[in-house]
């Protein structure tokens, strides 16, 4: 028996229809990191070391209004002499376009391990600092921040 | 031409750890932006910041499309000796801007 469309099954079609359209719109955005990538990233700086939280202090508010300048602070507790300092702070994010934000280098003539920017977020997302300190070890410290307005990745 | 601005203290005592702020004009173009049209506008960011004090590397910093326009980049060092702190920007498309500043230590 040949019957017309039911209006339910037109509902249905037309739905999945709409939801492959958006998924195939999704596919074809430009890549956002994910966990997976930040992880990834910090494997690529730190190599296979292991990480401890702790030591570091990442201070970044925890609500931003505007993405495209947050002022980011990191610093770690060091004496910063020859034999015991902070070689490096990294900072990634997990869900901007790239999850590598800045790299700061430090000495013993840094004086004291503390550096600060300001950064794109472009969305609302966790923010990693890692220190690399002289005696080889990396510690972690993570800040979740929400942003209102993301920094513009698209449009002009 | 870039401008850019350097805070450092005139005169510091002698071992006093100093801080430095940095501020350069730049657009820091991430390179996943598009225009009107859909072409990609191509990246053009500051990649790198280093400060030298007397020609000794103190400071470094690696950029990437993540900082904000004009980077402000906050660091400190310490006053070892009068003399000359050394700031240079390198970036995309031969970017290159070296500013200085001088520092009495006593």
């Amino acid at each position: 028996m040949s019957r017309k469309t039911s209006r339910r099954e037109f509902l249905l079609t037309a739905g999945a229809a709409a939801g492959f359209g958006l998924a195939s719109v999704i596919a074809v955005e430009p890549a956002r990191a994910t966990p997976v990538a930040m992880e990834e990233a910090i494997r690529k700086v730190i190599g296979s070391a292991r990480v401890t939280p702790g030591r570091v202090k990442l201070d970044v508010p925890p609500l931003v209004e505007n993405g495209n300048t947050v002022p980011l602070a990191v610093s770690a507790e060091s004496p910063m002499t020859e034999a015991d300092h902070v070689k490096a702070i990294h900072v990634f994010t997990e869900k901007n376009p790239q999850p590598d934000v800045v790299s700061f280098r430090f000495g013993p003539r840094a004086g004291r391990a503390r550096a600060a920017t300001r950064v794109r977020l472009a969305d609302t997302q966790t923010v990693v600092a890692i220190a690399e300190l002289s005696d080889g070890s990396f510690w972690s410290a993570s800040a979740d921040v929400v942003v209102t307005l993301p920094a513009c990745v698209e449009g002009v | 031409m870039a401008s850019a601005l350097i805070n450092v203290p005139a005169r510091a005592r002698r071992g006093e750890v100093i801080e430095i702020k940095t501020l350069i004009s730049h657009a820091m173009e991430t390179g996943y932006r598009r225009s009107q049209l859909g072409a990609r506008i191509p990246r053009d960011i500051i990649r790198l910041f280093v400060c030298t004090y007397n020609g000794t590397e103190v400071f470094r910093a690696e950029l990437h499309p993540a900082i904000a326009a004009n980077p402000f980049i906050v660091f400190s060092t310490v006053a070892t000796e009068s003399g000359t702190l050394a700031f240079h920007w390198t970036g995309d498309n031969g970017f290159s801007v070296t500013e200085s500043a001088r520092i009495t230590v006593e």
